[in-house]
């Protein structure tokens, strides 16, 4: 496979999942804005800093509103995180990389981007908005759909994967970096109704409010919560699960090797230093600063798969 | 009845329905319109989906677009087809004959049949393959040959296209709609397959592979990338050969072959299927300017060590000033009579010829020797006074520009439109592939219509459109 393919496919995929995280953050946030009582203006900003573009929202737009936010995530072309910019961008990937593809990604890809055009090509009204996210899920889900039911497990889907998993992993490492404040400790053993609140949007941005109650029960808080998203296996956007995924699939890409590569490595280390405690120990070596490090180990994880198969030179 | 001048393929000169149109007008007859229109926007929307679409030059932001298809197929019998099809193999041997000549001896221009100034001031011209023979001795690989018809044997050659001739996408995209669409039609009627195209290209490449080739021939596509206006045909062969597409920033010369990136370190290739000019094949060899080229490569492709199709400087033998002289080149390298004819064609380079051409110029189609894609051509009974006398003064300016032709009666083929079938003109160009020793042409090509009435201008960039095009098994 072409060092370009491999770094087009890596793309496409990434800003695929990059568009359902983002469609994900605005329907929270939108519900946590309904259910609240006042501006919700600080949870507009949290919300763009996990999805990581306050700083270019706030170059680019004057007000903090909640029609601005929802409006520079949805669908500004400014905003290359935009649902609208990933999708294109993502299909502009499919199109480098389409001898790769099966017919069937290919035209889900080309669907989505279809779609979004023209769903997206005006602002969305307050009452289309849940509609509308729900069509761009439900269309980048249909890639995924066509990615797991129609493509050879080789090299090229690896490759899907990486991008996958890199992108779910930084975008759940976000959410809680923004918002790791109120899953410390306190003095006080039980939530407040704020805490809840808040924990329920973590839970909301990453689809696992359900998954969660059924695993650990209504009584369960702050801890678990970390736990859950950090460590559990068996959820799949917690950090322990993609780093896993990435660490298998450049296991697969290395097959044949004499010696596992560095990006391999540097996933393995991930893994054994960072994710194969409890949570406890995350909390003794600090959760700001802890996930602060995987971020940091994540980029350069992602800098080190470019590297070792020639995506640029 | 009186007789019509132009030819209809479906209903000839007088309105009689011709054989290879029978079984489809039986078909047709019992159709319902508003199926049929339904059908119609299913076949957009399928191609709106698989992505068949060309992007157009000079426009702010990259637009995609449709090339308009039409369901009613166009269909050829067999028996007229292999008379094309002989016409199309002499016409590909002499095209290939010539450039090696060209390129060597220049027996022809030594002959008289040529000037010679018609090739040494040709920018057409490529004096660095003097003396260089390719793999297999093959210059043209692939070659289409644009054709149009007046008659029920009357086919005449309007363009040879042997440097990279774009369209064979649509000729099977066109067939895999209409399967899907219509399967009844071909268990009704017998029609000769295309649908092999891909693996007969890779085989032909694959034949014409350098003798440095280890192993199987690697064959790959090389694309500008995905701005370029066929980037979806370059996208759609590499996939049906199951070959890497490549652009020139995945290439390089390593070890003294051109290699491309994998993710595994760099593979050496051995057949290029270019879809890029010369011009921008080598930026050490031809245009120093050139991002999309491979340093190097030309030296390689001199020592051996690639196979590049089509050849480097194979558009000595497609430009339109070489056109008017293919009978002679036919009959040179032959001995045979062309089976296929020239359109009669004026050298405005001549000063005879010119005064001709401006004595009659609202009756002729006047051509830019370089130009394609119908761009800067004149249509003299279409045009203008004001146009004519703007072209006047092209032409005197720079006669050598230009050459002129008369304005044939194109033949026509019924389109679904408002009212139910409506004739149109079209042209057809089918392919041929060229490897040592054969030349497969396939039973069918790309017929592209002219969707306004009474147009004769087919180009896609013009509002043209395309059909499928069916040649029937006897």
């Amino acid at each position: 496979m072409l060092g370009k393919t491999a770094n087009g496919l890596y793309w496409m995929y990434r800003l695929l999942e990059r568009a359902e995280n983002t469609s994900r953050l605005i329907e929270t946030g939108q519900r946590i804005a309904l259910t609240s009582l006042d501006s919700g203006e600080e949870e507009w900003r949290s919300v763009l800093q996990s999805a990581g573009s306050l700083g270019q929202f706030e170059i680019n737009r004057d007000e903090l509103t909640k029609d601005n936010a929802i409006d520079w995530l949805l669908r500004d072309r400014a905003n290359p995180s935009s649902v609208l910019s990933c999708i294109e961008t993502a299909r502009q990937n499919a199109r480098l990389v389409r001898t790769a593809l099966t017919n069937e990604v290919w035209e889900a890809t080309n669907a989505a981007y279809m779609s979004a055009r023209q769903m997206l090509a005006r602002k969305v009204a307050e009452r289309d908005l849940p509609g509308v996210l729900g069509a761009m899920r439900q269309s980048t889900s249909l890639v995924r759909g066509m990615t797991h039911g129609t493509m050879l497990r080789n090299n090229i889907y690896n490759f899907t994967r990486l991008g996958t998993f890199i992108e779910r992993a930084d975008c759940t490492a976000r959410i809680m970096d923004v918002k790791y404040y109120v899953l410390l400790p306190s003095a006080s053993a039980v939530g407040t109704s704020l805490d809840n609140v808040q924990w329920e949007t973590i839970l909301r941005s990453v689809s696992a409010r359900g998954g969660f109650r059924m695993e650990y029960g209504a009584g369960a808080g702050r801890r678990e919560i970390a736990q859950f998203l950090i460590l559990d296996k068996r959820m799949p956007r917690s950090l322990a699960f993609c780093v896993g995924k990435l660490s298998d699939n450049l296991r697969y890409l290395q097959s044949g090797m004499m010696h596992p590569g560095p990006a391999q490595l540097k996933a393995q280390t991930i893994e054994r230093t960072y994710l194969s405690h409890d949570v406890d120990a995350v909390f003794d070596f600090g959760l700001h600063e802890y996930i602060g490090t995987f971020l940091r180990l994540l980029a350069e994880l992602s800098g080190q798969i470019e590297t070792d198969f020639r995506f640029y030179e | 009845m009186e007789k019509s001048p132009i030819f209809d393929e479906m209903w000839g000169r007088e309105e009689r329905l011709r054989a290879p149109y029978q079984r489809f007008h039986d078909w047709f007859d019992g159709e319902d319109s508003r199926r049929l229109w339904a059908k119609q926007r299913e076949a957009e929307e399928l191609f709106r989906l698989t992505g068949i679409t060309f992007n157009v030059y000079g426009r702010a932001e990259a637009d995609e677009r449709l090339i308009p298809f039409d369901i009613i197929p166009r269909i050829i019998s067999d028996r007229e087809w292999s008379r094309v099809t002989r016409g199309i193999e002499q016409r590909i041997r002499a095209i290939n004959a010539f450039l090696h000549d060209i390129y060597h001896g220049q027996e022809i221009l030594k002959a008289g049949r040529i000037p010679r100034e018609m090739i040494s001031t040709n920018s057409a011209f490529e004096p660095r393959m003097l003396g260089v023979t390719p793999p297999g001795g093959i210059y043209t690989h692939i070659v289409g040959i644009d054709l149009v018809r007046t008659g029920p044997d009357e086919f005449f050659v309007l363009e040879d296209n042997a440097r990279t001739p774009s369209g064979v996408s649509y000729m099977l995209e066109n067939r895999e709609t209409m399967l899907q669409m219509f399967p009844e039609l071909f268990s009704q009627n017998r029609v000769r397959d295309v649908q092999s195209y891909p693996t007969d290209l890779r085989q032909s490449l694959a034949d014409c592979a350098p003798a440095k080739t280890e192993g199987t021939p690697v064959v790959a596509v090389l694309t500008p990338g995905i701005y370029n206006s066929a980037y979806f045909e370059h996208a759609f062969l590499a996939d049906q050969m199951s070959v890497e597409l490549v652009e020139g920033h995945d290439l390089r010369v390593v070890d003294g072959r051109v290699a491309m990136r994998t993710i595994h370190g760099y593979k050496p290739i051995d057949v290029l299927y270019r879809r890029v000019d010369d011009d921008f094949l080598d930026p050490l060899n031809f245009n120093l300017d050139s991002q999309l080229g491979i340093p190097g490569i030309m030296d390689v492709y001199r020592a051996g060590g690639i196979s590049i199709a089509n050849a480097p400087g194979t558009g000595i033998a497609d430009d339109k000033a070489i056109y008017s002289y293919m009978p002679d080149i036919v009959e040179f390298y032959t001995g045979e009579r062309p089976i296929l004819r020239n359109v009669p064609t004026w050298r405005c380079s001549e000063p005879d010829q010119l005064s001709y051409v401006l004595d009659n110029l609202k009756d002729l189609v006047v051509k830019e020797v370089h130009g394609s894609g119908g761009y800067g051509m004149l249509i003299g009974p279409a045009a203008t006074k004001k146009e004519l006398a703007a072209f006047r003064r092209k032409l005197k300016a720079r006669p050598g520009h230009y050459i002129a032709q008369p304005t044939l009666s194109l033949s026509t083929v019924p389109i679904f439109a408002q009212k139910g079938l409506s004739p149109r003109h079209v042209d057809l160009r089918p392919f041929g592939l060229v490897s040592p020793g054969r030349i497969k042409v396939t039973p069918g090509g790309l017929t592209r219509v002219a969707l306004k009435k009474g147009s004769l201008v087919v180009n896609s960039s013009q509002g043209g459109g395309t059909k499928d095009t069916w040649i029937l098994e006897d």
